[in-house]
């Protein structure tokens, strides 16, 4: 293996692993609510812009981490109680409808809270690049592919085990009978929403060292999340985390190996093409075999 | 005082209602004001420009009016607001020529929202003088209109000059797909021949992109480079530089003046050491040397705008105190408000010490700035240091 192409690949995983995280936050609310949830990119802003304002007033770094991530969270919820919940009548498209403003009136509230600049979050141990199979990555990098790889982990356990996660799997696959067997699908929703919030919130905190953050990335990570989501199958979580590594795998190697002009044109255009031959996503199929 | 500020947040509704924001100074008495117009982008994308050149105009026009005005005639600023939109710049100068029938016009911030007024006021000759960047504004030379700020034709000509005294030929080329980063590598391409510079590698990123080690990892790759240059704007060339570090590259860097701020350094941190780049006097008015003819003059500036605004002082404010002092100088020299009189001394400013250089201009050179205006910044230690002090 040359270097470059090591080097292409380390790219390209660390951004794909912040698309995965970005899409199994849009699958977790299509999950409960067949939803498109189109605020998600601004919980990864909410998250990585509380994390610079809390850094900012000297809290140390893991707190400031923990405290963007119960603000994500918090944001979440409150657009479900706030917003998704006051139309329980409303159509998928009419509630998609208020996840676009929602997402408008959050990029805009964040101008106001904080401001329109550019802001750095320190890395979590150090900028020192690694030499890795003649690739050099930076430290955060580790940090991204490790955590995303606890968060499947985690999410894995609470889906498995626990009685909320349970809930929330066996809503998804089926709600009316879901609710016939006594779960509350509402509590489920908002519970949904919640976890969103951190998931995107965990994303922006990851990719703030490297990419820095600012109150409109959401915009470009949510729609690059969502291209993940649908990529891998809108709604299967291994779908999520497989259309977000491909995705970014084939945002780098495009740009190194055809031309860094057309990068997002080659992500974009293969995904059309998956689409049109499996529309339901990579995953999408297995999905339905498994249910 | 407070009466105007009233006025102001009356207008603000105004501006919310109709999506055009306007801001009147007016004069309390006297003769016939001096009518002072502008259209700048003071919301929107390019709120970076329009906001500062907005602070700064209003500054100056109300302490040229509190020392008595300017042929004891008061200054009478319009401002609106177009949002970086060309088609509300055209309608906007439209209404400063017809309905505020101005003397002369300041702005706009945008290469774009400019174009989008240059015929309006050639037709109605009324002098423009520009606060915007591209050489198109003043090339070919238009009678009349005019403009403040360096180029990039300018920015690449410095590098370049730099890149012949370190001895450098081979140049990779990286930039972003802004409209700024754009032009500066049309620029770029277009000039390198003079200066005995080959271009080995063009690559670029887009407006959102936030990785660029695959674009860098090729022009590692690619043989002979000798040195990188970014034209780009905003948070690209901070991670550019970022991953250049991460990658290992050693070879000079240089970054446009387009990212001539703090905030760079602040982005990149360690990364930004040894990063060169062309800039303004205005941002390193604190360590030019105390002969320099500017000094005074940026270091008033800064003072002035940062003990009343209590933000960074930024060159897009320098370039509408420019074009304000070039159109009152004017005012002085023709004796009045004829407009072609008007237009006549502004081709004829020389040597006017501005914020952004010693302004020379002719009826060929509506600009009137050289290669002097740039100096060469080095990153050290978390500051900016004087590469070698004007040298051309």
């Amino acid at each position: 293996m040359d270097s470059q192409w090591t080097q292409f690949l380390a790219g390209g995983l660390t951004a794909g692993s912040v698309y995965a995280l970005v899409a199994l936050g849009f699958s977790i609310i299509f999950n409960a609510s067949r939803v498109i949830n189109f605020a998600q990119g601004e919980f990864v802003m909410i998250g990585g812009m509380s994390a610079v304002s809390l850094v900012a007033t000297a809290v140390p770094l893991p707190i400031a981490i923990a405290g963007a991530i119960v603000i994500a969270s918090v944001v979440g919820l409150l657009l479900e109680k706030l917003a998704v919940e006051r139309a329980p009548h409303a159509d998928v498209v009419t509630l998609i409808i208020i996840t676009i403003g929602a997402s408008i009136f959050l990029r805009g509230l964040a101008q106001l809270v904080w401001d329109k600049g550019i802001h750095p979050l320190p890395a979590f141990s150090g900028d020192r690049p690694i030499a890795l199979l003649g690739a050099t990555i930076v430290p955060q990098s580790l940090w991204v592919f490790g955590a995303m790889v606890v968060i499947v982990a985690v999410l894995s356990w609470f889906f498995g085990r626990t009685l909320l996660g349970k809930a929330m799997l066996a809503t998804s696959h089926n709600r009316l009978a879901a609710q016939l067997v006594g779960i509350d699908v509402a509590k489920v929703l908002f519970a949904s929403f919640g976890l969103a919030g951190a998931l995107g919130a965990i994303a922006g905190v990851l990719i703030a060292p490297i990419t820095f953050t600012s109150y409109d990335v959401g915009v470009m990570l949510g729609l690059k999340g969502f291209a993940a989501a649908m990529l891998g199958g809108l709604g299967s979580f291994a779908g999520a985390i497989v259309g977000g590594l491909v995705l970014g795998l084939l945002e780098s190697l495009s740009a190194g190996y055809i031309s860094s002009a057309y990068k997002d044109v080659v992500a974009f255009l293969i995904m059309l093409v998956v689409l049109f031959f499996r529309p339901r996503g990579i995953l999408g199929a297995l999905q339905s075999i498994r249910v | 005082m407070a009466a105007i500020c009233k006025a102001r947040v009356l207008l603000l509704v105004a501006a919310i209602v109709f999506g055009g924001g306007l801001c009147t100074i007016a004069p309390a008495f006297g003769q016939e004001p001096i009518r002072i117009g502008a259209f700048l982008s003071v919301t929107g994308p390019a709120a970076f420009l329009g906001d500062p050149e907005q602070k700064t105009l209003e500054m100056y026009v109300e302490r040229i009016n509190a020392s008595g005005g300017v042929l004891g005639r008061k200054l009478q600023l319009v401002v609106y607001d177009d949002g970086g939109d060309a088609d509300k710049a055209r309608t906007f100068t439209k209404r400063l020529i017809e309905q505020d029938k101005v003397d002369i016009i300041v702005g706009g911030s945008t290469t774009g929202t400019t174009m989008a007024a240059v015929p309006l006021v050639e037709q109605a000759q009324v002098p423009l003088v520009s606060l915007a960047g591209a050489v198109v504004i003043v090339e070919p030379t238009k009678k009349w209109v005019f403009k403040t700020p360096h180029t990039d034709r300018m920015a690449c000509e410095k590098v370049f000059a730099d890149m012949r005294e370190r001895k450098l030929t081979k140049l990779a080329l990286i930039s972003g797909a802004g409209g700024f980063d754009k032009s500066m590598r049309a620029e770029c391409l277009k000039v390198a021949g003079k200066y005995g510079v080959d271009i080995v590698a063009d690559e670029s990123y887009g407006a959102a992109d936030t990785d660029m080690t695959a674009q860098l990892t090729k022009i590692k790759g690619t043989a002979g480079v000798q040195a990188v240059l970014n034209a780009g704007f905003g948070q690209g060339p901070a991670i550019v530089t970022k991953n250049y570090k991460q990658l290992g590259l050693t070879m000079p860097l240089y970054q446009s003046h387009g990212v001539a701020s703090k905030e760079f350094i602040k982005l990149a941190g360690d990364a930004a050491e040894g990063v060169r780049l062309p800039a303004a006097a205005l941002l390193v008015a604190d360590i030019l040397p105390d002969n320099d003819a500017q000094k005074p003059v940026v270091v008033a500036y800064k003072r002035d705008y940062e003990a009343k605004y209590k933000s960074d002082v930024s060159t897009f404010g320098g370039h509408a105190y420019d074009g304000l002092m070039i159109a009152v100088d004017a005012v002085k020299l023709a004796g009045g408000t004829d407009k072609a009189k008007l237009r006549d001394a502004i081709e004829n400013t020389r040597g006017y010490v501005g914020t952004g250089g010693v302004v020379n201009m002719s009826s060929t050179d509506h600009m009137g700035l050289d290669l002097s205006a740039f100096w060469m910044l080095e990153v050290r230690k978390g500051g900016w240091v004087i590469v070698k002090p004007r040298a051309i």
